[in-house]
This record gives structure tokens, sequence and C-alpha cells, in this order.
């Protein structure tokens, strides 16, 4: 069971509290009607499924109920940091440290 | 005195014997015995069958590793465990054991045949033998093999133990407790830390219960060791023996599984029969130490052959000689300690055969003193005996290849060792990864990401002061501490050897029966042959041969598999790499994983505020997501079709009243509340009025349905909106995601009301005749409150949210107090209704009365594909509005395009009742495979109607209105014509009245 730290209540918590979410910074187009199909069906369907630090989402459900982001290292398992929905992309590379 | 104990060795209590049966057999144990050691002091070693050829087994550890003697024991009909190993189950008096995979008997097995036809039983038999003909898989293969598949019998009553979990959370967790283990602990509590050692034995020490002659810190190793566990214990460490660490997962997350009472004759029934233990440790150091390698050779199975350092723990540690006459066959020196103990207790040893061509003086020395033959450079190519190894076949290895000629020497047990494996099962858990270390042949402990060291064998240092030394400072590096002296260690046994594929022989290889797995069955053989018939991957070559696959997961065979496929490849063994190990460690009863969670307590069963009426009453209840409710209310002797017609003929003709407390409630409230409204359902909101309602449809962005229900429009700024009972979750979870992250700019609140308020439908034509005599504050005439309002008011003198909504076609009202209150109403409104006739009816009445009039349910009538078109709901949306969730997603391609399946009714032609999820063609006379153009989704038999209804998903259906479609069925195929949903009162007059 993973730790894992809530942006919101700042308190790292059993994973038991929180529901994963999905892909983060897929944001919903603002004039759905403007977009083409296929950028409909990128927004819908087409993640990027990556080998090492993910950026997602996840809901800290059982607790504060507030969506926030997360990267996790799909390897490892290790969450890099998390941070409040709406928040900008943080930079991986100062993330990984050496190993990036 | 059995005839092979030791009087006076061993940690047993000589004084203490104690009585077992296995297989119907009385045998006398000791007092800390295992049924391994104790049925081994009676020179037993005869325990099993194995699995695929049932050859005769016994045992070959004296641990958890142990493949062959899994045998069943038994309390009692419903307290028995197969697959048991007989070198870990502690004996007690009155234990029952039995051994498995044999008929009739253990001695006189008939499934030995398949023995003997070893030819077929090869690598890939499965996948190659019941092929064809198709027809004999269902009535022949399967059942046979399905009888002769598994180990052992499952209990056939329900587990009338208990099992426990516990969390805890520690400085840090060292699992193993032997030499290693122990300076670690100590080292860590010594530098202020709290910390837990666990160990799955049934007593700490480890090695050093089969070392007693080495001295520690000038002490005899058991005398070190009590001091040692004292001194523990005065610094708190918690020490947990019987307590195998099963799983490590991230964040130095650990499973420990502890056994309490298997071991205890009478055990205080409240005491649980397992517990687990969830410990996150800050630090984790992992000090299981290493498992010895059995080495492949023809024969290698037979009873009596087994792994030397077994051998010697059943001397040293329960005092039992595992022969008179013992060989010996290694390719490590560890083998000879063994061999020089049990010639010290009075065995004979036959020889030590070394496949080295030299090895160290002292060892030359110490089998010279003890007069054993010593041939080095010699191989085993064979052993003899049916039940048990009378003699073993040895050659000479010549230089430059080739085997001498062949020698028997006669022997009733034969040792072997094939050298040493770290063990890194838990270590692999969490990814630590691993290197391949080209001197010792073996893989060694790399990196990991975890807080996590390992310490002692584990990461291949051999001998005891080196496991001391070793786990003294890794116990102070997890404590960041400096590590403190340790204690010198005299009689230290280091050694070291090689290590082997399979071992050369001089006769055919291909009939050798030379085993790697031994509780699957596999041999060298098997694994040449899967490499030769393209399997390359070590992944693909375990699947195929089953190597490693058993339940002792490949702790023997791993290495050596790795080392013949290897081999076989042509590859360095690292190229090949190992497989995945995964948890758990050992065998894990299903018991302890669910620990608390089972019964009642296996999940939440939510109960209504009607719930404890309804059964009081007679209900039949059936579950809907986590609720129960009522499904009918029978009458005396009344089945479900007979109480359903009457439930339904009192809602179209009297007055019903069905518990619709289930009903998801989300309130929306804010000033951006409308706004909201508009964005996440289909409908517009902005012009309806305070006061009413409408029915509102959820679709996710892909365009497909995701939930309905009634929303009501309280005030500008609130609305009360109703979802289905299993949607409730899910849909306050999507409006908080769209609003937290899509729209965070909206001031709205979402609060699940659902337990709040106890919903409470009366339905029929002469509802409001109860009623209106208990609402207060509030006309309910047709006129001033009709459909589709909703209102505050009082109902028997409670606070109320009252809605005139219908799910059944019929006037309808949906009464919400406080639930609290519910009971009380709803029996107000019983002994109200009772000179109409009320009749409380159940979800199966509100489905037939809802399919009645076409109402579909999300998740019956549709399946996440179907869009509000679809369902003939492409009413229900608000085209003006410039955006809602799913507005787009209708107007994908695949959304437009004709031929999609759309709802319709179907009537069948001869009146019989079609099958829910049956499927629709259009031709039944088109040759098989048929196309299929849809399936029923609702079907009831209907006396409104006058005959069966059904509701189905047809390709094109709304343009087939009038046509006949056709249900196959496995006797007859049933024909029926496409209708409109709405069966009953299309016009919707009843609503109005």
């Amino acid at each position: 069971m993973l730790l894992i730290h809530c942006p919101c209540c700042d308190e790292t918590l059993p994973e038991m509290e929180f529901a994963y979410a999905g892909e983060a910074h897929v944001a919903r187009p603002a004039d759905p009607s403007a977009v083409s199909d296929a950028e409909w069906e990128a927004f819908l369907f087409i993640r990027t499924n990556v080998k090492g630090p993910h950026f997602e989402r996840w809901r800290h459900i059982h607790g504060c109920g507030r969506f926030f982001n997360a990267v996790r290292d799909t390897v490892s398992d290790r969450f890099l940091t998390t941070y409040p929905a709406g928040a900008p992309r943080p930079d991986l590379t100062t993330l990984m440290g050496d190993d990036a | 005195m059995s005839r092979f104990r030791v009087p006076g060795m061993g940690r047993v209590d000589h004084e203490a014997p104690v009585k077992f049966r296995f297989d119907g057999v009385h045998y006398a144990g000791l007092a800390g015995d295992t049924v391994a050691s104790a049925l081994l002091s009676h020179g037993v070693h005869l325990m099993g069958r194995s699995f695929k050829y049932h050859r005769p087994r016994g045992p070959v550890s004296a641990g958890s590793d142990e493949p062959n003697a899994l045998i069943g024991t038994r309390r009692s009909r419903a307290r028995a465990e197969p697959n048991t190993r007989a070198t870990m189950q502690e004996i007690y008096s009155g234990l029952r054991t039995v051994s498995q995979n044999k008929y009739p008997s253990l001695k006189f097995d008939v499934g030995a045949v398949n023995d003997a036809a070893y030819m077929l039983f090869s690598a890939g038999f499965y996948y190659k033998t019941f092929m064809w003909p198709r027809s004999f898989w269902d009535r022949v293969y399967e059942p046979v093999i399905r009888a002769a598949a598994g180990l052992g019998v499952a209990p056939d009553r329900e587990d009338p133990d208990h099992y426990a979990g516990r969390y805890l959370h520690t400085d840090v967790l060292v699992v193993g407790a032997g030499p290693a283990g122990l300076a670690a602990a100590r080292a860590a509590a010594e530098a202020g830390q709290r910390v837990v050692l666990v160990d799955e034995q049934a007593e700490a020490g480890g090695s050093l219960l089969s070392e007693p002659s080495v001295r520690i810190g000038g002490k005899p190793a058991w005398d070190w060791l009590a001091a040692e566990l004292a001194a523990l214990e005065r610094l708190g460490v918690r020490v947990l023996p019987r307590t195998t660490a099963i799983g490590y997962y991230h964040q130095n997350f650990v499973a420990l599984c502890q056994r309490l009472t298997d071991h205890l004759a009478d055990p205080d029934p409240a005491l649980p029969r397992e517990r687990m233990w969830r410990v996150r440790a800050g630090q984790v150091v992992l000090a299981q130490g290493a498992l010895e390698k059995p080495l492949v050779f023809d024969g290698n199975d037979r009873p009596g052959v087994m792994l030397a350092g077994a051998a010697q723990t059943y001397l040293n540690r329960f005092g039992v000689r595992v022969g008179d006459r013992v060989a010996v066959v290694t390719v490590h020196d560890s083998a000879w300690f063994a061999a020089f103990d049990l010639a010290d207790a009075g065995s004979k040893v036959a020889a030590i055969v070394d496949l080295r061509p030299e090895v160290s003086e002292n060892l030359r020395d110490g089998a010279k003193a003890r007069g054993i033959t010593v041939l080095t450079g010699h191989t085993v190519t064979g052993t003899s005996g049916r039940l048990r190894v009378t003699s073993v076949r040895v050659n000479r290895l010549k230089d430059g290849g080739g085997l001498g000629a062949p020698r028997q020497i006669d022997c009733d047990a034969l040792l072997m060792c094939g050298g040493w494996t770290p063990s890194l099962h838990l270590f692999s858990h969490t990814k630590g990864s691993l290197r391949w270390d080209a001197d010792g042949r073996t893989f060694l402990p790399d990196r990991t990401l975890e807080d996590c060291r390992i310490a002692g064998a584990g990461r291949g240092l051999w001998g005891i002061a080196d496991a001391l030394a070793d786990g003294a400072a890794m116990g102070a590096a997890a404590a960041q501490a400096q590590p403190g002296t340790v204690p010198a260690v005299e009689n230290d046994r280091t050694g070291g050897g090689i290590a082997m594929a399979e071992l050369p022989t001089d006769r055919n290889a291909s009939r050798a029966r030379a085993f790697v797995d031994y509780q699957n069955d596999v041999t060298a053989k098997d694994l040449r042959l899967a490499v030769k018939e393209g399997m390359r991957s070590i992944e693909h070559v375990k699947r195929y041969t089953t190597n490693g696959m058993a339940t002792d997961q490949g702790k023997m065979s791993n290495i050596n598999g790795l080392m013949i496929a290897a081999d076989a490849l042509g590859k360095a063994p690292p190229q090949v790499g190992l497989t995945t190990f995964r948890p758990p460690y050992t065998p894990t009863t299903f018991g302890v994983f669910a620990g608390y969670h089972r019964g009642g307590h296996f999940e939440v069963t939510r109960k209504t505020p009607i719930d404890g009426w309804a059964e009081a009453q007679g209900a039949v209840f059936e579950p809907v997501g986590h609720w129960r409710r009522a499904r009918y209310f029978p009458r005396g002797r009344e089945g479900m079709d007979a109480a359903v017609a009457r439930e339904c003929a009192a809602v179209r003709n009297g007055v019903g009243l069905f518990d619709a407390s289930t009903l998801g409630k989300i309130e929306v409230a804010g000033p951006d509340a409308v706004e909201f409204m508009n964005r996440v359902y289909t409908n517009p909101w902005t012009k309806l009025q305070p006061g009413r309602c409408r029915y509102g449809l959820l679709l996710g962005d892909d365009g497909f349905i995701r939930d309905d229900g009634v929303i009501g429009r309280l005030a500008d700024d609130r609305f009360h909106v109703t979802t289905t009972t299993g949607g409730a979750a899910r849909v306050l979870n999507m409006m908080e995601d769209y609003l937290q992250t899509e729209w965070p700019d909206l001031d709205v609140w979402l609060t699940s009301t659902t337990e709040h308020w106890a919903v409470l439908a009366l339905n029929g034509p002469m509802t409001r005749d109860v009623l209106a005599p208990l609402v207060g504050g509030l006309d309910i005439s047709a006129g001033a409150f009709p459909h589709m309002s909703v209102a505050a008011c009082t109902v028997a003198g409670v606070p109320a949210r009252l809605f005139r909504v219908s799910f059944t076609g019929e006037v309808g009202f949906e009464i919400n107090v406080p639930a609290r209150h519910g009971l009380a109403v709803w029996e107000t409104l019983m002994d109200a209704g009772a000179d109409h006739g009320i009749t409380p009816y159940g979800t199966e009445t509100m489905h037939v009365l809802r399919a009645e009039k076409g109402y579909i349910i999300v998740g019956q009538d549709t399946d996440g594909t179907v869009t509000p078109h679809d369902a003939g709901l492409g009413w229900a949306i608000g085209k003006a509005k410039p955006d809602f969730i799913g507005k787009r997603g209708l107007e994908r391609p695949d959304l437009v395009a004709p031929g999609r399946k759309q709802l319709v009714g179907l009537l069948t032609e001869d009146r019989s009742r079609l099958e829910e999820g049956a499927q629709i063609v259009l031709d039944p006379k088109q040759p098989k495979p048929m196309k299929m153009v849809g399936h029923v989704t609702s079907s009831y038999a209907s006396a409104a109607v006058g005959r069966p209804i059904a509701m189905a998903l047809v390709e094109g259906g709304h343009d087939r209105m009038g046509e006949t479609v056709y249900v196959p069925m496995p006797d007859r195929v049933i024909a029926a014509k496409i209708t409109d949903t709405q069966f009953h009162d299309p016009a919707g007059d009843r609503l109005k009245l």
C-alpha cells in the first residue's frame, strides 16, 4: 500500500484513502464544438501510457475530497511529487535529479 | 526411544513424548518435533507421492522450501488443511496427518503407472496431448484432468477458525532471526530504535539451531542464543516466531503472517488461528539467509535422498539421524560437515562423493579421522530402491571428459548439496534488482529503492562470524549508528563450492529421471526439450514446463532450472535472467488474507429505514449495489410471479407503497447551480421554475448515457437531484471532478443526501385518497400540484419534501422525510391506506410497472454504449445549449452513423416470455454463425398489457416498427414483433389524474 501526500491536507496518508483518476493535464477543450473529431478523440481516449514518470490525477476521496495531481514513476511506483489540480506541470528534470 | 533418535541431542524435549497419527498409524515424537523429524526418527522417509508421476517421495529439506513432504493435517472435518509442509508442521498430542496423492495406499499407488509412462508426460504435455478431437474436451479430457489435478483434499465445511489483522509501525523490521538478524536487531535496538524481529520457524536462531558446536563470545552457540534473546527482550524488541514475511510492498510495507494455534493441541477457542500484520517500517533488514540447492541427477528424488543441510538440521536440532548408512554427493564444503556430524552421532558414512577434483586439507583430514571413504572427482549417475534409496551409482570423472566405470555404493540415505542460493524473494517483490555473481554462480542483491538492507548469507556471506558482523553493521546502519563490537566466533565451519547444471552421466540422458522441480515433477530433460521446441525466454520455459510454478515457488528449482536452460540456450545465466518473484513467499491461507472481512463483514450491506419492517413482513430481498432491497412481499405460500402480479394489480387499480429510499440524492446549491446543471445534464434547466421537476439525463463526454433521474428545482439556486441507486457515488464523483478541475470558477456546492432522506413512493389511482388527509401546508389536488411538482410540506406531521412524480405511469408521490422519521411515516401510510387495500410492493413489481411504460433502467436497458437517441430519449437534450457533458461526443462519427442499436419493444407472437439477454436475429434460417442484431434487455409478464412484454436493443430498431425478428433458443425459435416501448397508457392520461 502506497503512502500518498495530499497537497490539500498537507498530510501523507495510506493509499486506501485515495482513488486514482486517470492521466493529468488532459484539459477539456473550452469550446468542444469547435474542435475536430480527431482532437475530440484525442481528448477522450488517447493517453500517454508512459513507462517512467507519469502525470496523473488522484482524489482524496475518503479525506478532503479534492482532486489533485501527482507525478508517479510507473516503474518504481514512487511518487515524485503531488500538487494541486490546476497548477502547472512540474519540471521533470528537477524532480528526477540525477535519474532524469 | 525411536530407532533413529540420538539420546540427548537436539532441542527437542526427550522427556516429553507427543503422540500423533500419520495415515492412521500412531507414532510418538518429542515436544519440539515437526511431523517430518518425528517420522524420520522412526525411519519413515516415504511421506507422499509426487504430483504428476506419483513417484514415492520423502522430505528433501527441513524447512519452508520443502517440495515433497506435503501432508494433510486434520483436527476435524472443517479444520483440515491440505499441502501442509511436514517439515514445518509442529506435532501436538492428537494431531492427525495423512499423505496425499495416493490410491489406494502410499506404498502401493495405482497412479504410479504415470511414472512408467513418463515419456508421454513431457514438457508441454497438456498443450500437445489434449488437442483433438474437440468433442473429447468437455466429456473426457477435462473431467479426467480435473479429477487427477491438484494436490490434497480441501475441507468441505466452512472454516470455523477466525483470523485477525493488525497494523504495526516500527523503526526497524528485521526478517529472519538467524545470527545476522539477531545481530541486526540488537544493534538497532541498542541505538534506541523500535525493532521488530520475525522468523518463520517455531523459535529464533536460524542456522545456529543446526550448528550447536559453534562458540560465540566464549559460550556454546545455544547458550549465547538464549542470552541474546533475553537481551533483545530487555531492549524491548518485539520477537515474533512462527511469523512469515509473505510480501514486501513499496515504501517498506511488509505483510507478516503469524501462525498462532496450528502447533497447539488444545488451542483457546478465543485465539485467532493466524494474524496478518501489516507493518510499515522505517528501515527493513532482510536476514533470510540462503537456501540449499539440490543436485540434478537420475533418481535424485527417491525417499532418503535429501539436502545435506537438512540432514544436519534433523540431527542437531531434532536429534534424528536420517539413516544408518549415509552417502554424500556434493559440490560444496558444507555437506562434508553434515557427514562429519552424522558420523560422530553414530551413522556410518559410506562415502563422500565430491565432483570437485580437490578439496581442502581439513576436509580430507576430517574424513580420514572418521574413516570415511572420499571420492573427489566423482559423480553420481543414479540411485536404486523402490520406496527408499538402497544404493547410489558412482562414476569417476575422467580428465578431459567422460566417465569411468560405475560402481554401486549401498546406503539408506543420500545427502546432496549443490551449493546455496541467497533468499532474495522479498527483496525482489519491490523490484530490488539482482546482479549475477560469476564467481559464486549465483544472483546477489544489487539495487533497491526501498530503505532496505540485506545482511549475511542473503548477500552471499558465508559462516556465522561473517553473518554476525554483517548483521551488526546493517542493524547499526539502519539506525544510523556506529556498529558496536562483535563477539568472537570459534569452530565456525566456513567453506565454499562450485555450481553445476545437471550432473554428467554415462547413461542415455534422455532416460534420466533427474528432477529439477520436485513438486511439479519437472526434469532436466523437460527443460532442455522446452528450449529445443523454441522457448527462448525463461518465463516461457517456466510456463511450458511448469518449473518453479508449484506451491514452493521454485525455492529449490529456480537456479538449477536457470543453469540448465542457460546451458541449453548457449547463454550465460545473467543473459537468460530469473523469473519474477511474487508474493506470497510461502503458501498463505485465504482466511488470513480475509481476516475480519468474512460473512456479514465481507462487504457493507446498506439498509433503508424500512428494511426491518420489510423483513418482519417476510419480504424477499435482492442486492442492488451495496443495498439490500425488498424484491417482493409474498403472502402465504405465494411465489414471486403470483406476488408480483398481485402487487402490480394493486398499484394499477388501487394504491401501492414502495420504499425508494435507496435512490441516490445530491443537493446542488449555490449561485451558479443552474449553470452547473446546464453543463452537467443534457436538459435545459434555466427556465425550470422552482417547485417544478424534470427528468434529467446524464451523459459522459463520449456521448453515452451514464445515469438518469428526476430533478426538482427547490429554489433559484438549489436543485434536488436524484440518481439511480447504483450510480449515486459515481455521479457525485463525476460532478465533483468537473466542478473541481474543469469549472473551478463555478460557485456551487455538492452534497450527498442519499441517506438523509427516506423516500416513500405512493402510486396508484387511489394515492391521493390515502395521502391528502396526512399532508399539511400543501394542496395536493391535481390542479394545484400537477405531475412533476415538488414542494415542502408536512406528511403525518413530519417535515417533508413532496415530489409528484411517477415511475409506474400511475399518479405517484415520492414522500421524502428525514430518514429517522421514515419508518413512522411508512407505518402511518400503511394504516391510513388499510381501507383502500394499500399494498407494499418491491423492486420486481417496480420493474414490471416501469417496463409497461417503457421507462428505462440505466445499466439494464443501456450498457455504456447507448446514446439518448438510441434509447428514444432524444427529447431530453437541450439543443440550444452551447455545451453540456456529452454534447460534442454525440456528434462523433460513430454516434451519428446509421445502423446503431436502438431500444424498441418486443411482443412475442406465441405470447411466451423472452429471456433477458437472449440474442436477436433477422433471419432464423441463415447458416451459423448467425448475424446477431441485438439482445433482449428487459422482459416481464404483464397483466396490464395482457401478454408478456420485452424491451430490446436492435440494430436500426426505430426504423423496424412492426417487423418480425427472431430469438433463437436452445429448443426453438421465438418470433417477436418490434413495437414502441410504451405498452401501457401511451398517452400518459393516468399520470394526470
